[in-house]
């Protein structure tokens, strides 16, 4: 009945209104995004040239980060020693980080702290712009794979200094579960129906790739970001049987924090940001990293093109980069830092939490980890079928937390 | 009235002057007027009304998220089309139609013993009672709900001391509906109140003496009278329930997505603004709808 009348009464109004719009604001010029690229493809902004020295602070910095990533305890000193007031606007997915940078043009902040999945789409998009590394004296201490990584530099040119890296646990209630979990499949066993909780985030589809990846191997999954039509259709059946086992969506690390804390949930994919704060409020948590592998994230400071504030934005990347600032924030959060001259001041504030977060680990542990990408339709095989990121997105809102 | 005595009246004053002039001219006093507000209407409302439209005939490029200006109707095929946005619509109308039904039934009796029964002081204490949480922030009375119904919360404590186990209702769709049915409560009881107290006493008593009993008084006469202050609060509830987001957010779990989610979820996160302008129109026409069949049951007489 609805659908009937529904759609008749609705496209009369629509068009109405489109005409009393009258043509005056309708004006379109056609071709306002760019076309969509390859990994080769030079970006918008290749060509513009960064600058070649730090002038004077500007007064203020405006970032946009993860929950977490400008702590007092760094950013104090750095506003005491530049004048640069911080002003941080906390993201909960990639997916707003991208759509935070672009509300209103840009222009309202100077650097974000893009994770892989979205550092492509927002190089690609034109909305930040290249960095001039030799004014970051620190660059040169960084983990080899995290000074030109394929997600933030594209044909030689770095469009942001790789800041810190760590993989997607999985977090458990110690109480029950007095034995770490070796396997991810306690996230999809109905067994700890309402009690399991996992990000509100498209990337997720790859978690259920990955796992899907060890223990499907019919379905010849090498690559969780590049999945073909039935590879991904695997991964979100697998999700739409897991969603009636979920208590919650989490958004924010806040929200799973509050559930794990009230007992809401037992076990959820987290990052080490939650198990810290949990286990400083003295909760009963722990998190491992299955036998599948995990997942993982490294994220990038990127300088957005419309910067207002380019000369605080070069003093913080040079901050932040810097061996204490890194290993404060590396300790503070969990994560590993990308400076390799972190480890031991690490071990100053928290012994043992190089080794812990992996701050000095070859370069085999690297491959462990399957670092977020942004899913293109190119696959690396060169073939041209695999499912692109937006329908990811659709398929995550539309079939699985729908 | 003596020819001589217009000229003995002092000169007006400017502001005088003004006033005569718009009193002269009732066109011109009634442009003076209606300018600002209408104004204020057509460019900050109507304006934003527009781009949004237009916004909803565009598409995004998929990989970079910016606006792809190419006019079609793509967007609201989507809609159309895909079962899950479907499925999304009829939970958000059928949330606020529950909503508003509960709030109904939950109200006229209140709003009646606030209008016919309670005496002068107690009415006010009633009227403080029902308004008092509206001066509370909206984010403070959500939250207050999520440690009523949270595993180890108010509500399972007070079920535990009773012996009778525990209830897992938060991050569900039933708690979302308690939530908006308190919430929007206070708009449901003032205007029933409004229209009950319109009813004069004799008609009530005119009623008694033509032999009717309680439960037909308040059949025909008291109900139908009522009937318009039910529709306008209704307007509110329904409409109310119908835009929110930040309930499902903070005390809806996985499958309480409504209306509000999926437009704020292609805003701010998928950056999907055409797709989100398409989707916004949804709840317009239903609204439309809504305040359509509202105006045929004198709702507006009751405002």
């Amino acid at each position: 009945m609805r659908t009937r009348w529904q759609v008749p009464v609705m496209a009369i109004g629509v068009m109405l209104v489109a005409a009393a719009c009258g043509s005056s604001g309708g004006s379109s010029s056609g071709g306002g995004g760019g076309s969509s690229s390859g990994a080769q493809a030079q970006p918008p902004t290749a060509t513009m040239k960064p600058q070649t020295s730090i002038g004077q602070g500007e007064g203020k910095l405006n970032v946009i980060a993860w929950e977490g990533y400008t702590q007092p305890l760094w950013v104090k000193p750095f506003e005491q020693q530049t004048g640069c007031k911080v002003n941080a606007k906390y993201a909960g997915s990639s997916d707003q980080m991208v759509a935070l940078m672009k509300n209103g043009g840009g222009g309202q902040y100077d650097l974000v702290s893009a994770s892989g999945d979205a550092s492509l789409r927002l190089i690609y998009g034109g909305d930040v712009k290249p960095v001039n590394v030799n004014l970051i004296p620190d660059w040169k201490n960084f983990f080899p794979q995290l000074q030109s990584p394929p997600h933030n530099t594209i044909n030689g040119i770095h469009y942001g200094i790789s800041l810190q890296w760590g993989p997607n646990t999985l977090m458990y209630n110690t109480k029950d579960f007095p034995t770490a979990p070796t396997s991810w499949s306690v996230i999809y066993d109905s067994k700890y129906s309402g009690k399991i909780t996992v990000p509100d985030n498209p990337i997720q589809i790859a978690d259920a790739a990955l796992y899907l990846s060890k223990t499907q191997t019919n379905l010849g999954i090498t690559d969780p970001y590049e999945l073909t039509q039935a590879q991904f259709n695997a991964a979100i059946n697998l999700l739409k049987q897991q969603r009636p086992l979920i208590k919650k969506y989490w958004g924010l690390a806040s929200q799973e924090i509050s559930m794990f804390k009230n007992g809401d949930a037992i076990i959820g994919a987290s990052w080490p940001y939650q198990e810290s704060v949990l286990r400083s409020a003295g909760a009963p948590i722990a998190s491992t990293i299955p036998s599948q592998g995990a997942t993982g994230w490294a994220d990038t400071w990127m300088l957005a093109t419309k910067a207002p504030d380019p000369n605080c934005a070069y003093l913080w990347l040079k901050y932040i980069s810097t061996p204490k600032a890194q290993a404060q924030q590396a300790t503070w959060y969990g994560e590993t830092p990308a400076n390799t001259l972190a480890c031991p001041i690490m071990n100053q504030i928290d012994k043992g939490s190089c080794a812990l977060y992996h701050a000095n680990a070859p370069a085999s542990y690297f491959d462990t980890i399957k670092f977020w990408k942004t899913p293109i339709a190119t696959c690396d095989n060169g073939q041209n079928d695999c499912v692109p990121y937006s329908e990811w997105q659709q398929a995550w809102t539309t079939e699985v937390t729908g | 009235m003596a020819v001589g005595t217009v000229d003995r009246v002092p000169p007006r004053r400017a502001g005088a002057r003004v006033s005569g002039t718009f009193w002269r001219h009732p066109w011109a006093r009634a442009t003076a007027l209606l300018t600002p507000p209408l104004a204020w209407f057509v460019l900050i409302y109507l304006a934003s009304l527009c781009v949004l439209l237009i916004t909803a005939f565009w598409q995004i490029n998929s990989f970079t998220t910016n606006i792809v200006r190419i006019w079609n109707l793509a967007n609201f095929q989507q809609i159309f089309e895909n079962a899950a946005y479907r499925e999304i619509i009829l939970r958000t109308v059928a949330m606020a139609a529950g909503v508003t039904i509960v709030d109904g039934i939950l109200a006229f009796p209140f709003a009646y013993f606030m209008a016919r029964v309670a005496s002068d002081r107690s009415r006010t204490a009633l009227f403080v009672a029902v308004l008092l949480p509206l001066w509370a922030s909206y984010l403070a009375r959500v939250y207050a709900w999520l440690l009523i119904f949270t595993h180890d919360g108010v509500l399972n404590w007070f079920l535990a001391k009773l012996g009778l186990g525990s209830a897992n209702l938060i991050y569900t769709n039933v708690a979302v509906f308690v939530v908006f049915c308190y919430i929007w409560l206070p708009f449901m009881v003032i205007p029933v109140y409004a229209a009950l107290e319109r009813i004069p006493s004799s008609y009530l008593e005119a009623s008694g003496d033509l032999g009717a009993r309680g439960w037909r008084t308040f059949r025909s006469v008291i109900l139908p009278l009522a009937l318009p202050g039910l529709a306008a609060g209704s307007i509110f509830t329904f409409s109310l329930t119908l835009g929110d987001f930040i309930t499902p957010i903070l005390i809806g779990g996985a499958g309480s997505n409504l209306i509000g989610n999926v437009i704020e979820s292609n805003v701010g996160v998928a950056n999907n603004v055409p797709f989100a302008a398409a989707f916004a129109m949804v709840p317009i026409a239903i609204m439309a709808i809504y305040l359509f069949i509202a105006k045929r049951l004198g709702a507006f007489e009751a405002l």
